[in-house]
């Protein structure tokens, strides 16, 4: 690595005095730039940050924001196109010995890493090398930092993985990562952080690949591994909830710099900072939408309750086919489900309770193989496909990962218009540019975006084009898949305004797919939970979020961390409650 | 603990259904009915691959009126197809071919008059030592250099081993060694210029009770150094000249798959625990980077066997390949069909060796 360091020597030095504050990572005055091809860019700019043993310290921002980098400079782990200045002086657990990990040698690197800091990653699955057995992959750290015999390696990777809950691991250690469940991954990932103890682990997004209830789950392992094994945790995330949840100390960093640290109540309770405020107040929360949902139930026309539902679903089935010989995945096990006319409909769930399975039944993408499905009047159990067509052009479908729903060859002009030229509307681009520019406008774009390419549009823009697009042959019904699980919070918030004002002007009636109770809160009329391919629970959101009749949404809603430590702090007591109850 | 699979993928339910299955004893019992589905499963492919010889051999007519023809009169060519039995029914020809077969019964050769599996046994075994000697060399060559230009990507040794790679796979194998054969035995007179030993060894190989055929065995049985020098000396050109070909390959591949799976999450979390380069690229990375490579490898052999046609022309290594072109010139499509089921039945049997070593590298491969 290429680095460079204002502090005189990366040799070890005493460690703090008698009286000073001890800490376990200090990072001064850290600016870290990258050689691209278009120039240096600078990511992090005069950060400073300290985290005390045992305390778990939050480092919030929105993409782009530096928070990665800054983690990722404490193990000294940056590509080699970083420079790096400042000093990052790192200290073992029992605080006798210290490092500018900047100034270190790769050799030197090598030995603090795993043993003074370690690192727990976003995706558990992408982490744990397929090949390997788990047991092997732990005792691997231990062998980086001297010999290890079989016999006690296994001993000590099975008693590590005891204590972060994963049961019989003396049986379990010899299996590969794919036996596992993504829970479990990533208990094994922090199980591997673990088995050198110590004094830090930097936690990059630890839960943002897993579901609530999982989530919550890891969150309780961290605070045990703060509590019970001492370690102080510099946990990088986006999510406020995680923040409130879990961190003692928060740092939010904007653009490359530290806008304001503080310790977690006082943050929440009264943020100083513009943009903390404005992070804030992006974070949605349950209930906010109450009145208004009320008040568009209040506005509907007379017999509305009664008009020919847009989508019907009668205890419908789908069932994946299996392999040769193996039986098929019921990934939709009896729905009842109805959307009426220019209503929005919430669907959560899990990873696999059969969500998008459903929207992509009703875009006739997915073959119904039981009960009924009627959209837009139209059976689509059995359906040929010279009957389906015409119904998908009534149909709008806004995906989760707008770059890559949109063809990287194409412009986003090219794009838009593809759902007029297929289904006859207009004859090619030139014809359809009058409309292309009229949705552009609808979804607050500059018109002169039509001529842009995808990758050159942000995350966020390419959520508005993917909703033009959508919205292109004037749906009566708008399937939207996750449509801002991509997109970060401010940007969220923008994006489903936006989808508020243009539903209340359009009136199309809406299938909203996400796994974020409070986003499907915000915009559901009406909101059906969603359990292994089951309704558990179905009403409006007043009713199911604030007063849950079904367990496993109690328990869902229970999960999910509010930004709010003190409120958080008491859920917490509640959901051990329904957790006491299995 | 929920069930729930890790990630939702309406597209493929079935790996994830299986992905979380609770609790499997090892994956031993897995892998020994992997093995067996998988070898059971080669006796359908060696069956359509024998038809199809079959059917394309005889869709130019009879291979008597093909050897023959225009060098016997027409009573005689009819005298001689009648014997033979091709006067009959296309498929009653057929269901005796595959039960001649099943007895290990080739037939005999149209324009030497030899049982083909005689022509099998002592050519075959030519052609599976060179191409063992082949694949060494591939091996010895295109990992280790593969393994470096990977881990040293776009300095210097990477450059070189790239060009070095496109040299080998782009010369033609016959080329490749007519060039070896000039410098290191016309020149500098290393390396003896052709043929599989020199004559005296031969004859001492024949003394042998029941030889083997791979003349390194052969050698080795006669406890004579000398004989099993005189071997050795006389493969290592033609045995670099078919090797190097496939090394070019390996490298390439070990290269592109080695750098896939160097920037991986669990490479970089492997990093982030102290584990040094070199044990990162020789174990965290090579290991997955072998399944790949390894059913590539697979698909190699077929090519090294079809190679080896041209280098035994070329080293006059008396092996299948130059029996192939003597036969082929000879239109001779009794012996040539069964060159060809033979080469077709070492492919099939190494793809299921490579699918097994691929499942014992891959434990998610094992259902």
């Amino acid at each position: 690595m290429s680095s460079t360091t204002t502090t005189p020597a990366g040799a070890p030095r005493p460690g703090a005095g008698p009286g000073a504050e001890r800490h376990v990572v200090e990072i001064r005055d850290l600016a870290v730039s990258f050689a691209t091809d278009a120039g240096s860019v600078r990511a992090v700019d005069g950060v400073d940050l300290t985290v005390r043993p045992g305390e778990v310290l939050a480092v919030v921002g929105e993409s782009g924001s530096g928070k990665t980098v800054t983690a990722s400079t404490i193990l000294g782990l940056l590509p080699e196109n970083a420079t790096t200045r400042g000093a990052v002086v790192l200290a073992n657990k029992a605080g006798t010995d210290e490092h500018d990990v900047v100034a270190l040698s790769p050799k030197q690197l090598r030995a603090v890493r795993g043993t003074d800091v370690a690192m727990v990653f976003q995706e558990p699955s992408a982490v744990l090398n397929p090949v390997f057995t788990v047991g092997w992959q732990i005792t691997e750290g231990l062998r980086a930092h001297g010999k290890v015999s079989a016999k006690e390696g296994r001993a000590r990777a099975i008693e590590i993985l005891e204590r972060v809950g994963i049961p019989d691991a003396a049986e379990r250690v010899d299996q590969y990562p794919h036996q596992f469940s993504g829970g479990q991954k990533q208990r094994i990932v922090i199980a591997m952080a673990l088995v050198l103890d110590p004094g830090l682990i930097v936690a990059d997004e630890p839960t943002t690949a897993l579901d609530v209830t999982v989530q919550a789950e890891i969150l309780d392992l961290l605070r045990r591994v703060r509590d019970e094994f001492g370690t102080a945790v510099v946990l990088i995330t986006h999510n406020m909830g995680v923040v409130a949840d879990l961190a003692d100390t928060v740092a939010v960093m904007y653009q490359g710099k530290v806008v304001e640290q503080a310790g977690a109540r006082e943050l929440f309770a009264d943020p100083q900072d513009e943009y903390t405020k404005r992070l804030l107040g992006s974070v949605p929360r349950i209930g906010e939408a109450t009145a208004r949902t009320a008040a568009r139930a209040a506005g509907r026309p007379e017999g509305w309750a009664e008009a020919t539902p847009v989508v019907a679903a009668r205890d419908l089935e789908i069932t994946y086919p299996g392999r040769f010989r193996r039986p098929g995945f019921p990934a939709v096990r009896g729905v009842d489900l109805t959307i009426r006319p220019g209503e929005v409909l919430g669907l959560v769930g899990e990873s696999g309770s059969g969500k998008s399975t459903i929207g992509r039944a009703i875009a006739g993408l997915t073959p119904v193989t039981g009960g009924s499905l009627s959209v837009l009047g139209v059976e689509m159990n059995g359906a040929r496909p010279r009957e389906v067509r015409p119904v998908r052009s009534r149909i709008g479908f806004v995906f989760q990962d707008p770059s890559s729903t949109f063809n990287p060859l194409l412009t986003i002009a090219d794009g838009v218009a593809e759902p007029l030229i297929v289904q006859g509307r207009a004859r090619d681009l030139r014809a359809a540019r009058a409309r292309v520019d009229e949705l552009l406008e609808a979804v607050q774009l500059p018109r002169a975006y039509g001529d842009r390419y995808p990758h050159e549009l942000s995350g966020g823009q390419r959520q508005r084009a993917s909703l033009a697009r959508g919205l292109a042959l004037e749906p009566e019904l708008l399937i939207a898949d996750e449509p801002t699980s991509a997109l970060d919070v401010s940007v969220q918030a923008r994006v489903l305004e936006l989808f508020a004002e243009l539903q209340a002007e359009l009136g199309f009636a809406c299938l909203f797919i996400s796994h974020d109770l409070a986003v499907v809160d915000l915009l559901a009329d009406r909101i059906a939970v969603l359990y292994r391919g089951q309704v558990v629970e179905e009403g409006t959101g007043e009713h199911v979020l604030g007063a849950p009749q079904d367990p496993y949404t109690q328990r869902l809603l229970a999960s999910l961390p509010v930004p709010d430590p003190v409120q958080q702090a008491e859920r917490r007591v509640e959901l051990a409650r329904l957790r006491s109850l299995d | 603990m929920s069930t729930a699979p890790s990630t939702e993928a309406p597209g493929t339910p079935a790996p994830t259904a299986t992905a979380v299955a609770p609790r499997r004893s090892g994956g031993g019992g897995g892998l020994g009915r992997y093995i067996v589905v998988r070898f059971l499963l080669i006796i359908p492919t060696i069956f359509i691959l024998v038809t199809t010889v079959f059917v394309v051999m005889r869709a130019t007519g009879d291979p008597i009126t093909a050897a023959l023809g225009g060098r016997l009169t027409p009573d005689q060519l009819q005298q001689r197809i009648h014997e033979a039995g091709y006067d009959r029914p296309i498929l009653v020809q057929y269901v005796e071919y595959l039960g001649d077969l099943l007895h290990g019964d080739f037939g005999t050769t149209l324009s030497d008059n030899r049982p083909v599996t005689e022509v099998l046994t002592t050519f075959g075994t030519a052609t599976l030592e060179l191409a063992v000697y082949a694949l060494i060399v591939a091996f010895l060559v295109g990992i280790p250099f593969g393994l470096l230009a990977a881990s040293r990507r776009d300095r210097l040794p990477d450059a070189v081993l790239r060009v070095f790679a496109i040299l080998c796979y782009a010369t033609p194998v016959f080329f490749a060694g007519l060039l070896l054969k000039l410098v290191f035995s016309v020149s500098l007179g290393w390396f003896p210029v052709a043929g599989r030993a020199s004559t005296g060894t031969e004859i001492e190989l024949q003394t042998l009770d029941n030889p083997s055929g791979f003349y390194l065995i052969d050698a080795f049985r006669t406890g004579d150094p000398d004989a099993v020098g005189d071997v050795l000396m006389h493969a290592v050109l033609p045995a670099v000249a078919l090797g190097l070909l496939t090394a070019g390959v390996f490298l390439r591949l070990v290269r592109t798959n080695v750098i896939g799976t160097l920037s991986t999450g669990y490479v970089t979390a492997a990093r982030s625990r102290g584990v040094r380069e070199g044990r990162l690229l020789r174990k965290h990375a090579w290991r997955p980077a072998l399944i790949p490579i390894i059913t590539v490898i697979g698909l190699q052999v077929a090519l090294l066997l079809s190679g080896a046609v041209l280098t035994e022309t070329t080293f006059e290594w008396k092996g299948l390949g130059f029996q192939l072109a003597h036969y082929l010139q000879a239109r001779d499509f009794v012996a040539v069909q069964g060159i060809v089921v033979l080469i077709a039945v070492v492919v099939a049997l190494t793809n299921f060796v490579v699918d097994v070593i691929a499942a014992l590298i891959d434990p998610r491969v094992r259902y």
